[in-house]
């Protein structure tokens, strides 16, 4: 479209016509060698170290999800970088200027352009159905894999994706408030036979419970992440953020009473901000009812006492 | 092209007297000398951004270090981030187009010249305001300043009021530097030069004039808002008060976002200006890539959302901004296909800036596709504010933009200062640059896939970070010296250098077929513009007239350096 100007000799001439079958038949070997680079990855991917190459996850059924789309993604990322990255290699070695070697006056090739436009696009398409199919998985609680008194339910299908977070499938659930502030974590967790408990920084839950989370902020905005739990939830002041996990129910190892996951707030809040840390520690039922009990006992004793005080020093200022 | 050989044509009455020393420099309207102000101010304020990039690296090389104090750490962070992003790479652009656009396009200046000196000083004293803070109490909320801890409950400090008043006289300065661009672009291109002619670096500043006027103007706005809340008792952000902590978020990234193209347009335009000239071969289709400019540019007004997938939203607008940025990766990618295919088949000459180019796409490249992991939501949920978002926005924003401000600088030296640039020592620079910037940011994807979240003063020494963090530190030093290299290459040439002639590379745009560097009036007589390629067409017609060959011969050096 360019070249209105009736090309002149000394521009036109073509590549060498054997060099052109050459090129074919490397890049044959090219396309060849794709599927196993491919494979490779595919095979490498999941048992390699978590950290360095793949999101981390302890069987969370959401951090799960986050996991395969990363796959997912990192195979057709690898293959279009291998293919771009190599056709940018090899045509500045191929087609370096050498001695007698004239360039091809190439303006375009609609049908080509066309053609990577549409394929581009195509790999979109496919990517998007394939985040909404795992979506469902990832974005709503799944069903607990124990009841309200720890005993063991059979699995069930959490329902499709709706707009705001749904209340996990079974009604089964442990609901936890979780407050940001600077520069720690507050929890507080649900009435239980008319006890309150609330905690810092150690989140004490059951295994094998869906655990929904309410996400809030009472200062600046923080968010809330334990990488091996899924996902961010921004703690924004003013809102109520969503955000769910379940430990699997055999996650703690044999011999041991806990499972501890760490986390740290990952929204610039302050001057430390890289000291708001977070755990979530997973304890069997029976051990998490009795932490809970006790520390209601705890709160409400240390409650009474401040009362005692507060009407000590009431009455003694009032004399 | 009756141009050649044409005696110049000056009419010398009521001209004013060339003043002289470095009061030329501070009354100039001349876009030539503008434009260099603009580069060599940029050029301070990028080794300053460096340097609080290498400070940051030093902190962070080790775990649990105290080299700096966390009040320390978040204010090298703000000025870094605000500095690279305010400070070099909108106002690189405006100096290479500045010096460029006008002869690009036939142009004897600028549209409005006095107007665009003006949009210089603005940006000057913009930068000035920012860094006199340093003095006393620099801004610590980020270069994004989120509300509520850029309110005055949280950061009582007047850094803040630094940060706004500079992003006001940049904005300003940015914004009256985009209409003059427009109307210069619009009215003031060479005959013949209709849109389908006009050199690809002129449609990307273009789309970038215009994504600036939509942008800042809505940051303006913004800012101005905060800085009535700090000052002035209004609540637009404060939520106990009926205002709203995520309206800052929603307002700063629809500046946001269209501003990362703003930073990386133009530096597509420089790919796309020096690949044909080192193919030595037209760029494979003209027409595409200046719709793709345009396409990224539309898609780029609807995506900042994706910056906000953490926040609370409801799952129809995730998905929405899933999907417009997933569809700004097409135009995107065939912008990267046509430059590959305009390498395929030439005869690609090795010089410094097609180095620069071809690394930076190279680069750009794993920056796009990390680009598709951060737009998946779910995925982004993982990814969202740890290294590995710094990672990719680094080979983003560093991979196109810095290597292209680089690459252009080796490509346009010689006509700015008749003298090219050793290119002995650009290649050891290139080497530096490209190895020093792998190794200080392909080991963050890993960081942040490990866990470690951004803007942290430090990290413990169980976290498990440390071999990450300490291969990024080594990186940030090879890579700085690959910077120092092309500083001194260049402080080398002003003197030293080859002399370059007015057409050194045999290029294809007007700007060389003026002397090296132009006179103040550039163009005694402007040719009629036939193609692309003006230059080719000019060197065939005196190839044809004369019979001496003009054309370059395939290994064949051009000119020694």
């Amino acid at each position: 479209m360019t070249g209105r100007f009736p090309p002149s000799r000394p521009y036109t001439a073509d590549a060498v016509p054997e060099v052109q079958s050459k090129t074919r038949r490397r890049l044959r070997v090219l396309a060849a060698s794709m599927p196993v680079v491919v494979l490779g990855a595919l095979l490498l991917a999941p048992t390699a170290s978590a950290g360095w190459f793949l999101p981390q996850t302890d069987g969370s059924p959401n951090a799960d999800g986050i996991r395969t789309l990363y796959i997912l993604i990192t195979v057709i990322g690898l293959v279009i970088f291998v293919g771009v990255e190599g056709l940018l290699i090899y045509s500045m070695i191929r087609f370096r200027a050498r001695k007698g070697r004239v360039a091809a006056q190439i303006h375009g090739n609609t049908q080509l352009e066309i053609g990577w436009t549409v394929g581009a696009a195509a790999i979109l398409v496919f990517l998007t159905v394939f985040t909404f199919l795992l979506l469902n998985d990832i974005k709503n609680p799944a069903a607990s894999q124990i009841d309200s008194n720890g005993q063991p339910i059979a699995a069930a299908h959490a329902q499709f994706a709706s707009t705001d977070q749904p209340a996990p499938p079974g009604g089964n659930s442990l609901n936890i408030k979780v407050i940001g502030q600077q520069y720690s974590w507050n929890f507080q967790y649900p009435q239980i036979d008319d006890k309150r408990v609330y905690a810092y920084n150690d989140m004490y839950v059951p295994v094998g419970m869906t655990v929904t989370l309410d996400v809030e902020s009472v200062d600046v905005a923080h968010s809330w992440w334990i990488p091996q739990l899924g996902g961010k939830a921004d703690a924004i002041p003013g809102y109520t953020n969503k955000m769910w996990f379940r430990i699997p129910v055999d996650a703690i190892p044999e011999g041991q009473d806990r499972v501890v996951y760490g986390g740290q707030c990952a929204e610039l809040c302050g001057r430390n901000h890289a000291d708001m840390v977070a755990r979530v520690i997973g304890l069997r039922f029976d051990d998490w009812k009795s932490w809970y009990d006790s520390k209601a006992q705890q709160l409400k004793q240390a409650q009474d006492e401040g009362a005692a005080e507060r009407k000590q020093l009431e009455s003694s200022e009032g004399q | 092209v009756a141009a050649i050989g044409a005696r110049p044509q000056i009419i010398a009455h009521e001209v004013d007297r060339p003043r002289r020393g470095w009061v030329q420099w501070l009354t100039t309207t001349d876009h030539k000398k503008i434009g260099i102000l603009y580069l060599c101010t940029v050029l301070v304020f990028f080794v300053l951004g460096g340097v609080e990039a290498l400070l940051m690296r030093i902190q962070l090389g080790t775990p649990e270090n105290t080299f700096l104090t966390p009040e320390k750490y978040n204010e090298i962070l703000t000025m870094h981030g605000t500095t690279m992003i305010f400070l070099v790479i909108v106002p690189v652009w405006a100096g290479f187009a500045n010096y460029f656009l006008p002869l690009m396009i036939g142009a004897r200046d600028v549209a409005f010249p006095r107007l665009n000196a003006w949009s210089y000083w603005m940006f000057l004293f913009g930068g000035i305001a920012l860094y006199a803070s340093m003095f006393f109490t620099p801004p610590e909320a980020g270069w994004f300043s989120y509300v509520p801890l850029s309110l005055k409950e949280f950061t009582p400090s007047n850094g803040q009021e630094a940060w706004i008043y500079m992003v006001h006289l940049t904005g300003l300065s940015s914004i009256i530097g985009a209409i003059n661009f427009i109307a210069t672009i619009h009215n003031m291109r060479a005959p013949g030069m209709g849109w389908g002619r006009m050199p690809l670096f002129v449609w990307t500043i273009l789309i970038y004039a215009y994504l600036i006027i939509l942008a800042l103007t809505s940051l303006a706005a913004s800012v101005t808002m905060l800085l009535l809340d700090r000052n002035f008792g209004t609540n637009f952000f404060d939520p106990n008060e009926g205002g709203s902590a995520l309206l800052w978020q929603h307002l700063f990234w629809f500046f946001g976002h269209p501003e990362v193209y703003i930073l990386v347009l133009p530096a597509f335009g420089v790919f796309s200006e020096i690949l044909p000239v080192f193919a030595r071969k037209p760029i494979f289709g003209y027409k595409a890539i200046a719709a793709a400019t345009a396409g990224i540019a539309f898609l780029g007004m609807l995506v900042w959302a994706h910056h906000m997938f953490a926040t609370p939203m409801s799952t129809v607008v995730l998905a929405f901004f899933m999907l417009s940025s997933f569809l700004i990766a097409v135009p995107t990618g065939v912008k990267i296909f046509n430059w590959v295919a305009t390498l395929w088949r030439g005869t690609v000459e090795w010089t410094v800036p097609l180095l620069f180019c071809v690394g930076g796409i190279a680069t750009f490249l794993m920056g796009g596709i990390t680009g598709i992991f951060l737009a998946v939501f779910p995925v982004d949920w993982q990814l969202t504010d740890t290294y590995f978002v710094v990672a990719h926005f680094h080979y983003t924003a560093f991979g196109a933009s810095a290597f292209a401000m680089v690459g252009a600088l080796y490509y346009w030296f010689p006509k700015m200062t008749g003298r090219k640039m050793s290119e002995g020592l650009g290649r050891v620079s290139f080497v530096l640059f490209f190895i020093g910037f792998h190794l200080t940011f392909l080991v963050q994807h890993s960081a942040g896939l490990d866990g470690m979240p951004r803007r942290i003063y430090e990290y413990s020494s169980s976290a498990g970070w440390e071999v990450q963090n300490l291969i990024s530190s080594i990186g940030s030093w090879v890579l700085a010296l690959g910077i120092l290299l092309t500083i001194i290459n260049m402080v080398r040439s002003l003197k030293r250098g080859v002399i370059a002639g007015p057409d050194p590379w045999k290029a294809n745009t007007l700007e060389w077929f003026t002397t090296s560097p132009p006179p103040v009036n550039n163009f005694d007589v402007i040719p009629r513009v036939r193609s692309v390629e003006p230059m080719k067409d000019i060197r065939r017609q005196i190839e044809r007239q004369t019979g001496a060959p003009q054309r370059f011969e395939a290994g064949k050096p051009m000119v020694r350096a």
